[in-house]
């Protein structure tokens, strides 16, 4: 019987599946805004504007944003693991991400509802 | 204790000596066109941003996206994401155990590569 090194926290399956999950919203989202660019009658500030004011658009924006914040984390959190070998660095490149992704998906949340 | 599993493969990692399948550069172009497009949301935020917070500020949005050299960033990261789609899509089939023969495996790169050039041509031509 051979003895594998199993390493890691676990956190491998849950991410995966996440990870295409949230590319699967992503898929379809795209293909609504696509939709929704094809049907706009003409591209000036008043039909753009209003396209954002339904909630549909406002509401599949959201998904999108929150899908693509895991996904954008979970892939940059794969390419420092590759590449960045000292944890310190790592640790702190983590926390600039994470950081990052959450000020955006505030900033999002801004231009969809306020203004 | 039982042996642990050792690795004595050769390794060869000259980035200026290996010669990647055709299936690699699909996968190394995935991860460069992902890291991008994470590095540039500010701006596609931004942009979003100043195309709907006053006509002011729509007029803005029309002048910078409509300059040529910023044509030319959105086109590439239009093309960033175009690749990424397609590629993550292969992925998925690929999970689903479908095309991982090699034959079907390189024919699904060729179409990744083509089909996200191809795709980021039309829909540029379409939007300016």
């Amino acid at each position: 019987m051979v003895r594998r090194e199993v390493v890691g926290a676990h956190y491998g399956l849950r991410d995966w599946l996440a990870q295409r999950i949230t590319a699967v919203v992503m898929l379809v989202y795209t293909l609504l805004v696509l939709l929704a660019l094809v049907m706009l009658p003409k591209f000036d500030y008043a039909h753009w504007q209003a396209l954002w004011q339904l909630n549909l658009m406002r509401y599949a924006t959201l998904l999108f944003v929150v899908a693509l914040l895991f996904h954008a984390w979970i892939g940059v959190r794969n390419i420092f693991m590759d590449y960045i070998k000292d944890a310190g660095i790592r640790l702190t490149l983590y926390s600039v991400v994470i950081l990052a992704l959450i000020a955006y998906g505030a900033w999002a949340v801004r231009i969809l509802w306020g203004r | 204790m039982s042996p642990t599993v050792t690795k004595t493969r050769p390794k060869h990692l000259n980035l200026l000596q290996i010669r990647l399948p055709l299936p690699g550069i699909i996968s190394i172009m995935h991860r460069v066109s992902g890291a991008v497009l994470f590095l540039l949301l500010p701006l596609l935020l931004w942009l979003f941003q100043s195309s709907l917070q006053s006509p002011a500020s729509f007029a803005e949005f029309r002048s910078v996206v409509t300059h040529p050299l910023m044509k030319l960033v959105l086109l590439g990261l239009l093309w960033g994401y175009l690749h990424h789609l397609l590629a993550g899509l292969r992925h998925l089939f690929l999970d689903l155990d479908l095309g991982t023969e090699i034959e079907k495996a390189r024919l699904t790169s060729i179409i990744v590569l083509a089909g996200g050039i191809a795709l980021t041509l039309a829909i540029g031509v379409a939007l300016w």
